[in-house]
């Protein structure tokens, strides 16, 4: 008889590793069926390499473009090709030179390339001198050799030079050489400020000098505003759509909180009127936070169209059915001998919620709100990318330029600093407010 | 006499300084609040006062639509099955994939069970930034990477449950009795043989109580992210809603499918949550 303790455990043991195993089979199993469901096979031969090099590249460096209009003749020197990051004729970097006959550009590693009038020679040391024609007829390609080697792709109509210390196309409308860089560019001034072209000691001392630079300003205005004006980084829109972003999460977090708090008392079992009451309210606090937050943001960007109030509004509605329910779950548990005796001095509802019940809940619902803060200003991202309004508009719009990706990593940046900012802020508050 | 007075007067002036600090960070409140609103309200297309009686038209309009076009409904419900589906699948299988690296990284971070206890501080930091980074996005990054499709939304979302399960697990983790895992030691366990069976079997319940309710807030992140490019029903409800050519009773069953799909993902995961962490009633 003593052996069948031992059998049974034996057999519950067994039993318990299956259940294990099954688990573990289960779980894969999922994982092939989603494998094959979403077409992970298929998207193998999707996946666009090309754009996450540039993507990858574009987060840490720059590049600055030499393009002659070839049916024009005029050369530009900019930053990325952008307008904003042109440099004035006479400022052009020291490596771009207008030199007899043509533009002189010096690439690294000794390797040159020359726009003259009639065509544009590119010289790699070790290889030889590339000469391309961009005549009417199609574009004429020599080679040292005679070959055509992979780093150069040739047709009549374009010839693309790529190589490690730069990048040369020739078009019949235009030729273009990009030089690589690392870091962002122009982030504190673009090229039409005359503080871009100063090193940092220079700028140190022409701050504490008082020859102005700019007339009828000091030389740390004149910084300050071309710096906060910065046509490409906009740094004051930027300011401006985190503070949004803030404004959304506190506004829509606050006004969930003082409608939730009223409702909650209405709701809990120990104040409530009457159960018809209590119950229809729950259901209301269900209400709110069944419906998606997606949901009441279509709705409620139909009524007051795009903006930022639209998401404090959303955010409101989602947070005062979980605060509603959370309040309604805090004040249950409250003591009742502060009510009563608050009762038997003759206050009314009003003040023993007031004087009996608020100083008994409130470190409690305090640190919900904080915690809700904490997490909407997550959400208020997310949020502001749907409605429209604050760093989420500002971070979907980069990246659907698909290209200004410096942008988006600054923006990623400083999301993830605003938020850990605020997670450190509401967790010291909720410390300080549990120790007391 | 003079020292009750004394008392008195001091209690009094406390009670004072409390009463003026509150006055004053109540007025502070107000004055935030009050000119955070006409901000928040300047810089919106329409005015607060100017919506509201319009808060009603598109929910009316919607069930208007939907009402006279009743018929349709099933129909329209079936048709959106599929969309469902895949947005339920991004939502599971993101957090199938975060639970697991997540309860992965959780003991990797875990002060006592960390194998190499110097990766503890920057495996923190790992965490808390894929916790930051808005999943939104995260896939909107993939998709110029991936095309569009459920696989970016499944990443993004399963990067953020990452870190937001493994700092939840963490902290049960330090919680867990640590005598199995000597035990376990002393008899030559391996640190996978010892997390596996020493801290696991006891976590589990909690683990697995915060994976669900994870799940409930990814089945709505993936319908989010379905409407801002990643597929599923997201998608869907964005063509229907669409200016101009809106179907509205298409966007009904949508809305239907969405608010019961959510509504029975919650009960059920309260449910289970309830008797993991109260044990079975």
């Amino acid at each position: 008889m003593t052996t069948v303790p031992y059998v049974e455990a034996h057999r519950r043991i067994a039993r318990k590793r299956l259940t294990g195993f099954a688990l573990l089979a289960g779980v894969i199993a999922y994982l092939v069926y989603i494998f094959f469901a979403f077409d992970m096979p298929g998207l193998a031969q999707r996946v666009r390499l090309d754009n996450a090099a540039i993507l990858l590249r574009d987060t840490y460096s720059h590049r600055i473009q030499v393009t002659r209009d070839n049916r024009r003749d005029t050369t530009s020197v900019s930053v990325d090709g952008e307008r904003n990051g042109q440099y004035p004729a006479d400022r052009w970097p020291d490596w771009v030179q207008n030199a007899e006959g043509g533009t002189a550009i010096n690439l690294t590693h000794g390797v040159t390339v020359r726009y003259e009038d009639d065509a544009v020679r590119m010289a790699v040391p070790d290889y030889g001198q590339i000469t391309i024609i961009p005549a009417q007829s199609g574009i004429e390609l020599f080679t040292p050799d005679g070959q055509i080697p992979e780093w150069i792709s040739a047709s009549d109509t374009r010839v693309a030079i790529t190589r490690p210390e730069g990048r040369l196309t020739v078009t019949k409308a235009r030729t273009e050489t990009f030089r690589y860089f690392l870091g962002w560019p122009l982030f504190f001034f673009t090229t039409d400020s005359p503080f871009h072209y100063m090193t940092w000691t220079e700028l140190a001392r022409s701050a504490l000098s008082s020859d102005r630079i700019v007339a009828d300003q000091s030389n740390l205005s004149a910084m300050w505003h071309d710096f906060w004006y910065n046509p490409m980084w906009r740094h004051n829109a930027v300011a401006w759509a985190i503070f949004e972003t803030l404004m959304m999460a506190f506004l829509g977090t606050m006004m969930g909180a003082m409608i939730a708090l009223p409702l909650a008392f209405l709701s809990a079992r120990n104040f409530g009127p009457s159960m018809p009451i209590r119950f229809a309210i729950r259901r209301v606090f269900d209400f709110c936070r069944g419906v998606d937050g997606l949901i009441w943001t279509i709705i409620l960007a139909r009524a007051f169209g795009p903006g930022p109030m639209t998401g404090a509004l959303a955010i409101m509605l989602t947070d005062t059915g979980s605060f509603g329910k959370l309040f309604s779950e805090v004040l249950e548990t409250t003591d009742s001998k502060q009510v009563e005796g608050l009762r038997s001095t003759g206050a009314n509802a009003l003040q023993r919620g007031r004087f009996g019940v608020i100083p008994q809940v409130m470190p409690v619902i305090a640190s919900q709100i904080l915690y809700m803060l904490e997490s909407n200003t997550r959400g208020a991202t997310v949020i502001g990318a749907i409605v429209g309004g604050g760093i989420g508009l500002l971070l979907t719009q980069a990246i659907q330029t698909q290209k200004d990706w410096e942008d988006v990593t600054y923006y990623i940046i400083l999301v993830i600093l605003m938020v850990m900012m605020m997670d450190g802020i509401s967790g010291w508050i909720r410390r300080r407010l549990i120790k007391g | 006499m003079t020292d009750t007075a004394q008392i008195q007067d001091s209690y009094m002036a406390q009670v004072r300084r409390k009463r003026t600090y509150s006055t004053i960070l109540l007025v502070v409140f107000v004055a935030m609040m009050a000119s955070g609103f006409h901000l928040a309200n300047d810089r919106n297309a329409g005015g607060f006062l100017a919506g509201i009686p319009r808060l009603f038209d598109f929910p009316a309009e919607l069930l208007g639509e939907a009402f006279a076009k009743a018929a349709n409904l099933p129909g329209l419900v079936w048709h959106y099955l599929p969309a469902l589906v895949e947005t339920l699948n991004i939502a599971a299988a993101a957090t199938l994939i975060g639970a697991i690296l997540g309860g992965f990284l959780s003991l990797m971070v875990t002060p006592g069970l960390a194998p190499f206890p110097r990766l503890v501080s920057p495996l923190r930091r790992v965490l808390d930034i894929t916790r930051a980074v808005p999943d939104v996005v995260v896939a909107l990054i993939l998709i110029f990477m991936l095309s569009s499709g459920p696989v970016p939304a499944m990443i993004a979302i399963a990067l953020h449950t990452t870190g937001a399960l493994g700092k939840l697990f963490a902290e049960v983790n330090e919680n867990a009795d640590t005598k199995p895992v000597e035990g376990l030691q002393s008899v030559g366990a391996g640190w996978f043989q010892r997390m596996l069976l020493g801290v696991v079997p006891q976590v589990a319940p909690n683990w697995l109580s915060y994976a669900l309710l994870r799940f409930e807030i990814n089945v709505r992140a993936s319908a989010i992210l379905g409407f801002v490019g990643a597929g599923g029903i997201g998608a869907e409800l964005k063509i229907a809603i669409g200016w101009g050519l809106g179907r509205y009773d298409a966007a009904a069953a949508i809305f239907i499918l969405l608010f019961l799909t959510i509504m029975i993902i919650d009960q059920i995961s309260g449910h289970f949550r309830h008797v993991l962490v109260k044990g079975r009633a």
